[in-house]
């Protein structure tokens, strides 16, 4: 089997045991009746986790000091007035940088210059390769868009916007409750992204449990609420009786929701809480990507290294003067007599 | 801390938008909807219950009303049998609305507070006020 190795190896099998841990976990508390605890309790603190542990990382990276500027290589940076710059991959001014970060951010620019090295026949080739950077921007989208309609949970009034986003998602009036595309397309980007790493040799390869865990955490996620959708349905007046009360900050304890509700909601805490440790903290780190967020601006500006010491330097007069008779002694040339 | 300012005012905004569902909720107690049932021609019934228990209509009521649809128009039944063995007729704005003939306090009440707005109401009549 393709994998058999590294589910031996235990890469794949320990975050997939973690995900269903998880979950046990979950129906285990619905069983003992600790809806409090699950319903309250721990969202509250993964929350609270996410928040902190966020700044602190943010924080510990932004006092390592960065000193050069990063010319990319892949745009000409400012030069003689008659050669043209390209001014978003080679920005020098600030609203370069924005709008380079910016397209970096929606559109994973860079990651659109992903390249293949394989061989072909006897030379080495560079081909195009593209599916990683659509898988990557599906999944991430159709994120952004579940979380963005899961705001009608916590907003009363809900508005407008949000309404429009869930009706533009749900256009293609496919069952009833209506199907969202999104919901699809995380499933499929997400199960995309989990079978190139173990189909792919070298990416099996380096992929590690780090990798893994979140892979399955968000399909756990993504599949419990698709699974709440459609099928084990519950009463979304009473989750949103729960969701209100705890973002007015007078939690109440939740009537009877089926345990898949709690199923979710725990794993959403448990990524909530496992975010900060995590690789996913990618979402702070790339605005400070030293190659996406600095000025080209090294032959214009001078940038002092921000670890310099005093160096002890000994000019060429001081080294005159220390040896001045012993030079002319040996009729050295000197620069002052 | 390099670029200080930025970093701060930059971890500032994430923090706002984070705490926003909180923010946008200072002072404001939601209260949860209550349809009423109680409409002239529940009252006249001598049991006064749904087509099935409240607890699933709650969550099921929706897919319901897509069996119901697909019942009458492709099958071309006309009575529901439910799981009480009581039966009932199939049809949205003479059975269901029969009863609930006070959609706006009933439906609506939820459907705003859950932010769904069915499309049902684009062809068929809510009773008076088509939606
Ligand atoms: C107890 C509250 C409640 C009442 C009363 C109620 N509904 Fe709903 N209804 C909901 C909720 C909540 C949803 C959305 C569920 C979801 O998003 O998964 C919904 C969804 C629907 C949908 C599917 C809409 C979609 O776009 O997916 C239809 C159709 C529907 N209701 C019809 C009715 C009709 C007709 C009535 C009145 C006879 C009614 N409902 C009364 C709570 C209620
Ligand atoms: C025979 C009259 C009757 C018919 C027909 C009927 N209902 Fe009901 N419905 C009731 C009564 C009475 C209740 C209150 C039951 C209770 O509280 O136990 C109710 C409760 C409900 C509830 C739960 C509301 C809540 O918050 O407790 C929903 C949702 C609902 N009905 C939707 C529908 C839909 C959709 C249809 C059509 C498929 C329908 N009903 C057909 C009489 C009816
Ligand atoms: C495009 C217009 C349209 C929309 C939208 C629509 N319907 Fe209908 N529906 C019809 C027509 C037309 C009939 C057939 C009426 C007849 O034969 O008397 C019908 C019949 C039905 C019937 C059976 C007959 C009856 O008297 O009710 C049900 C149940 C029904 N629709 C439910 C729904 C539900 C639930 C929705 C929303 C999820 C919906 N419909 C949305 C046009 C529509
Ligand atoms: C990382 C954050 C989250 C993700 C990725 C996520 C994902 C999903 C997905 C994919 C669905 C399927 C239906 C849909 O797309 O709307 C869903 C449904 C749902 N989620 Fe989440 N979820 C998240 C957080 C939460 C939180 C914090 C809550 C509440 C406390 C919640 C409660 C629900 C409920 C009640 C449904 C059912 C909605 C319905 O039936 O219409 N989710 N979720």
């Amino acid at each position: 089997m393709w994998a058999w190795r590294e589910v031996r190896e235990l890469k794949i099998l320990y975050p997939l045991l973690g995900v269903l841990a998880l979950v046990l976990l979950a129906y285990a508390g619905v069983v003992a009746h600790l809806n409090v605890f699950f319903g309250i309790v721990v969202p509250y603190l993964a929350f609270l986790l996410f928040l902190v542990g966020f700044m602190v990382r943010v924080i510990t990276w932004g006092r390592s000091p960065v000193p050069f500027r990063i010319p990319t290589t892949c745009g000409q940076q400012k030069s003689l007035p008659w050669i043209k710059q390209n001014r978003l991959e080679n920005p020098s001014s600030a609203l370069g940088v924005v709008g380079r970060m910016t397209l970096e951010v929606l559109l994973f620019r860079s990651l659109f210059r992903n390249l293949k090295t394989e061989k072909r026949g006897d030379r080495l080739a560079y081909g195009s390769a593209k599916w990683l950077w659509l898988g990557g921007l599906v999944f991430h989208w159709s994120f952004l868009i579940i979380v963005l309609r899961h705001l009608r949970l916590f907003m009363e009034p809900v508005p407008v916007l949000i309404t429009q986003l869930g009706d533009l998602d749900s256009f293609l009036q496919i069952g009833i409750p209506l199907f969202y595309i999104t919901d699809g397309l995380i499933l499929a980007a997400l199960t995309y992204l989990f079978l190139r790493r173990v189909l792919v040799p070298q990416i099996r390869y380096i992929s590690l449990q780090a990798d893994y865990f979140p892979l399955f955490l968000l399909l756990g996620i993504a599949a419990s609420g698709v699974l709440m959708r459609y099928v084990w349905k519950v009463d979304i007046v009473e989750v949103k009786a729960l969701t209100m009360s705890l973002v007015t900050l007078r939690p109440e304890v939740p009537l009877s929701i089926g345990a898949i509700f709690y199923i979710h909601l725990f794993l959403v805490s448990a990524l909530f809480a496992y975010f900060p440790l995590s690789k996913l903290m990618h979402m702070g780190g790339v605005f400070l990507s030293p190659t996406r967020n600095m000025i080209n601006n090294s032959r214009s500006v001078r940038h002092i290294n921000p670890w310099n010491y005093p160096v002890q330097v000994h000019t060429y007069e001081a080294y005159e003067a220390e040896f001045r008779a012993k030079m002319k002694k040996a009729g050295l040339p000197l620069e002052t007599e | 801390m390099y670029k200080g300012g930025r970093i701060i005012a930059g971890l500032l905004l994430f923090a706002c938008l984070a705490l926003m569902p909180f923010l946008i909720n200072i002072g404001k107690a939601a209260a949860k909807p209550s349809p009423q049932v109680n409409t002239p021609f529940i009252q006249q019934l001598t049991t006064q219950t749904c087509v099935e228990p409240a607890a699933f209509m709650k969550t099921e009521h929706m897919q319901l009303l897509n069996q119901w649809r697909d019942a009458a128009l492709r099958d071309g039944k006309t009575v529901y049998v439910n799981s009480q063995g009581q039966s009932f007729p199939i049809s949205l704005e003479n059975s269901c609305l029969k009863c609930h003939s006070n959609p706006q306090q009933f439906c609506n009440t939820c459907h705003t507070y859950a932010a769904v707005k069915p499309y049902c109401w684009d062809c068929h009549n809510q009773g008076g006020t088509s939606q």
